[in-house]
């Protein structure tokens, strides 16, 4: 029997892997929308609230309850839609989709199942300076599940837990899932496609102000498909990656499931179809349920509901007010900013270019709103392993850091402390810059003493400078510097030392 | 002093209204008689005398009023009251008191309507005999050897030994209609979406509808207007004003009306004594100016078979949330036993035989690879049985039936063979399929026991119903159980 496992079996590196193999993807996103109450009751969807504090007879599934559609949930649904230029479909029910699970008040799933609102459809994403159309299938509606805690085990998961809580805040809540078609041709870089497409997907529902799509609260969440074929062979046998919950992860996932599966096609081993769970720590997925003893749904059009026929004349007054696609948005302002291509490329691969645009919107020049922006927030963010945009730093306070700088009020060195700051928590820039004391010291008389102290300190670069070695001042510049802390502006304290020691520069 | 527990619910209304009677005593003289006869009868799982004298009094003070405010009723135990155990005639629910109420009780409340208690049932409403519930039978007050019909057995029993003279049942595929049959009182299923189904725990949400029992066709019709109308809570609702059903019953009046006679609702199967009432009542009703023709409506035959899939499919999934986790019964539940373990123990255990024979019908019914063939072919049938009421419905303004084939038979006699107990529903299955309004109202005996008419109507006439339905009382009226138990 051949092994099957990548614990056995070794991996093969993406790159040589996907030289070898071809990839085929696909991408299940799951979207908490931003509605004010459920799916079918009319509970708060307020997130971090007091377990069992937002729920009713209808979402606790209680004997006799009935659901209500949500309306404005079939508005974004269709606005979801139109956004990936689905077709809007003129009737549909929604369906029952049955399985035993605690956190599912009703053991069923209130669902679309062969009636979805909106099909086929598409989302185009740039990839390495390439255009990739993604395929979509479907957006359909259902409601989200509660979310059980298993205690006592050792891995958080039901296996080996002595017991469960259930909280039933989140059941209920509108899900919209998005599904594409199997996504083929994306070469060597399968990984850097999921990515661009959740990030891109990610864009435009925040721009439609449907939801807040905050992978680390669960509001957007992702299943990733991946399969690997021999070229001119059929698709081979694909696996389920649950559990995907950032836009990292979605890159890694796919490569590490590439990685895996080539080493088991290349032992003449066979991929078993299954749902794996990614883990965040390792970056790497184990095995989950295998779908050979998968259940069965038993769907049926839901009889508590009365099918949906989205009026003609709505869909069409929805979609001319759709907000214009990030994408477009995006090369607009390039264009107007005049950033060039390369530029706009280097900052799209960081992940940064919307946050350089918004940065430019809230204020800043192009120019220092990139140099932050690909710079140190870059950096920040590669520290901490998050993407630029989970930087807790918004774009306006980028800018208002700028303009303190471009003000005078900060140095470079001291706007860095002042983000940094910032970062951390404490506050608003302005809160920063008082809190920590970081204002440039501009105040000639108080910047004396240091001046004379530095030169005592140091009287063998005193004098080099007297006998007209002017470039030694950085030392002593350096040393006014470190004792003001950094809020002396070096300009200054270089021209009073210079005085000091009775140098005129030409 | 008269037994207030033989007055009419329109009898007793008026003698509350005129100060004749307070509500508090007639709510005392029906909880007499419930303590009276029911160890007899059996037609309550529960008797709530503080709430029913709480809302007695509440009348009296002239707090709540209206055409039926004083007036009790018996509240069958698939609908939901706040506070009050609820336990759909079954083990599974033993113990739960609902957090809130069901529109229909919301309704009774501002009515000023005097909840004496919940009836009995068979569980889930899955039954016609009230055999499958899990706290006993309850017997026919004109036999105590006899079923009551079912699954509303314990309503109708209740409102025929004047236990009450109004109740609420629940129809899916004839449990208000053939209990009424059998137990000689009006019974009403009114258009599906007529009645809020918010609260009225689910047996087959495509079918299921509240409706009323009596002794009269207008109590029936005070009642069926107490508790119709648009419900928002209730997607399946119609947004649409109640038919005016009292206004007909009034009128009682069929000149000028065709009455279609359903030809595949007679013959083999039916009772010879059962067809020999039916035929009289459509006699009687012709001698009341009404034209008579014979309908046929060549689907009726396949109502049985297509109800047992669509029914029990889904019941597979209304009745899924019964796992033990967030309220009702537990077994097993040792610390030891995986959640699984304990879910399947507290089903095998909590679910009656009749229960799970149905969730095992429906789940095979709906799986992969069956839909197509069961519950698919089923929903064609349902849309040929619905073409054949419109078509019938263009030759006669209503149609008539025998509501049972059979009268009330023994305790015990159809307990071990679902299918002879399934075809008491023979000819009331055809309008939950459809969606229109049914009525049963006693036509006379037959071996001593009562037999129903059954009238059908076109969605959204319940009227109809009515004013056929109050003619034919006033031209035969219903016969009276001897109750020769008592005593």
């Amino acid at each position: 029997m051949t092994t099957t496992t990548s614990k056995t079996t070794p991996t093969v590196p993406y790159d040589e892997a996907l030289r070898e193999f071809e990839p085929v993807i696909g991408l299940e996103t799951h979207v908490e929308l931003g509605t004010a109450s459920k799916m079918f009751c009319g509970c708060a969807t307020e997130f971090g609230a007091e377990p069992n504090t937002q729920v009713c007879p209808v979402c606790l599934g209680l004997p006799g309850a009935l659901p209500v559609v949500n309306a404005k949930a079939i508005e974004s649904t269709i606005r979801i839609g139109l956004a990936l230029h689905c077709d809007i479909a003129p009737w549909g029910r929604f369906a029952r989709k049955n399985y035993f699970y605690p956190d599912m008040p009703k053991n069923f799933q209130t669902s679309q199942y062969d009636e979805p609102l909106c099909v086929d459809g598409y989302l185009d994403v740039q990839v390495d300076g390439e255009t990739v159309r993604i395929p979509i299938e479907r957006v359909h509606l259902e409601e989200d599940t509660g979310k059980s805690l298993h205690v006592g085990g050792s891995t958080g998961r039901i296996h080996g837990a002595t017991h469960s809580l259930v909280d039933y805040n989140r059941a209920g809540i509108p899900l919209v899932e998005i599904v594409t078609r199997p996504v083929t041709g994306t070469g060597a870089h399968p990984a850097e496609v999921a990515k661009a497409y959740v990030t891109e997907l990610r864009d435009i529902l925040r721009g439609l102000d449907v939801s807040d799509v905050r992978m680390e609260q669960g509001s957007l969440r992702c299943d990733v498909n991946v399969s690997l074929n021999r070229p001119g062979d059929d698709w081979g046998t694909r696996s389920e990656t649950k559990n995907v919950n950032s836009l990292r992860s979605v890159e890694r996932a796919v490569r590490s499931e590439v990685e895996r599966q080539a080493g088991i096609l290349r032992t003449g081993g066979r991929i078993v179809q299954e749902t794996r769970h990614f883990h965040e720590d390792t970056g790497m997925s184990t095995s989950g349920r295998s779908k050979e003893e998968a259940t069965d749904y038993r769907y049926f059009p839901e009889p508590d509901l009365v099918p949906l026929a989205p009026d003609a004349d709505w869909i069409a007054e929805l979609k001319a007010a759709l907000p214009e696609a990030p994408s477009l948005r995006r090369r607009r302002l390039v264009e107007q900013l005049g950033l060039s291509e390369l530029d706009s490329q280097a900052m799209t691969n960081a992940g940064v270019l919307d946050l350089v645009l918004a940065t430019v919107d809230a204020g800043a020049p192009a120019a220092e709103a990139r140099n932050w922006w690909l710079g140190h927030l870059a950096q920040q963010a590669n520290t901490r392993g998050l993407e630029p945009a989970e930087l807790p730093i918004s774009p306006a306070q980028v800018a208002r850091v700028v303009e303190l700088v471009s003000a005078g009020s900060l140095t470079a060195g001291l706007a860095r402390q002042v983000v940094d700051g910032v970062l951390a928590g404490e506050g608003e820039p302005d809160e920063v810059v008082e809190a920590r004391g970081l204002a440039v010291v501009s105040d000639e008389g108080a910047l004396a003493a240091a001046v004379d102290d530095a030169i005592a300190a140091q009287p063998d670069a005193a004098d080099k400078i007297r006998a007209g070695k002017v470039q030694a001042v950085g030392a002593l510049v350096g040393s006014v510097m470190k004792a003001t802390r950094g809020q002396a502006d070096a300009s200054v304290v270089r021209r009073l030392l210079l005085e000091r020691l009775g140098v005129t520069e030409d | 002093m008269t037994d207030l527990t033989r007055l009419t619910a329109v009898e007793t209304a008026v003698a509350i209204r005129d100060r004749e009677v307070s509500a508090t005593e007639v709510t005392q003289a029906h909880l007499d008689r419930i303590a009276a006869v029911d160890g007899q009868v059996h037609a309550f799982l529960h008797v709530d005398p503080e709430g029913a004298l709480d809302t007695a009094r509440r009348v009296d003070a002239g707090e709540l009023s209206g055409p039926l405010a004083g007036v009790p009723l018996g509240l069958k135990d698939v609908v939901v009251q706040k506070g009050v155990p609820t336990t759909v005639g079954s083990k599974i629910l033993e113990g739960w008191r609902p957090p809130y109420d069901a529109t229909v009780v919301k309704r009774l409340r501002e009515a000023g309507v005097v909840i004496l208690g919940k009836t009995n049932m068979d569980e889930f409403a899955m039954g016609s005999s009230t055999e499958h519930s899990a706290y006993g039978p309850t017997h026919n007050p004109w036999d105590l050897s006899r079923i009551p019909g079912g699954s509303g057995g314990g309503s109708a029993a209740a409102v025929a030994a004047y236990e009450a003279p109004l109740a609420i049942g629940t129809d899916t595929g004839g449990s208000i209609r053939q209990p009424a049959a059998v137990t000689g009182t009006v019974g009403v299923k009114p258009t599906y979406g007529g009645v809020s189904r918010y609260g009225l725990v689910a047996f087959s949400s495509s079918l299921d509808q509240a409706g009323p029992c009596a002794r009269t066709v207008m109590d029936a019709a005070l009642l069926h207007e107490a508790i119709a109308g648009y419900d928002p809570a209730d997607s399946t609702s119609i947004p649409s004003p109640v038919p005016p059903v009292v206004e007909a019953a009034r009128q009682a009046d069929v000149s000028g009306l065709t009455i279609g006679v359903v030809r595949e609702l007679s013959g083999e199967g039916y009772q010879a004594g059962v067809q020999q009432r039916f035929e009289e009542a459509v006699e009687t009703l012709t001698e009341l100016g009404a034209k008579v023709v014979e309908v046929s409506c060549p689907h009726f035959v396949y109502a049985m078979p297509a109800y047992y899939l669509i029914a029990p499919s889904e019941a597979s999934s209304n009745l899924a949330r019964f796992d033990s986790v967030r309220y009702g019964l537990r077994v097993g539940d040792d610390g030891e036993r995986s959640l699984e373990e304990v879910m399947s123990l507290t089903r095998a255990q909590g679910f009656g035989a009749e229960v799970k024979r149905r969730i095992i019908l429906g789940t095979y019914a709906l799986s992969s690879g069956y839909y197509d063939a069961y519950y698919g072919q089923a929903q064609k049938v349902r849309t040929l049985i619905t073409r054949d009421f419109t078509a019938a419905f263009q030759q006669a303004d209503v149609l008539v039936s025998p509501t049972t084939p059979t009268v009330a038979f023994p305790l015990g006699e159809r307990l071990d063979d679902p299918l002879a107990m399934y075809l008491a529903d023979l000819a009331t299955i055809p309008s939950n399929l459809y969606g229109g309004p049914a009525m049963s109202l006693p036509a006379g005996l037959s071996e001593g026991l009562p037999v129903g008419l059954q009238i059908m109507a076109p969605t959204m006439r319940d009227d109809l119903l009515y004013r056929v339905g109050a003619a034919f009382e006033a031209a035969r009226p219903a016969p009276v159980p001897p109750l020769s138990w008592e005593a």
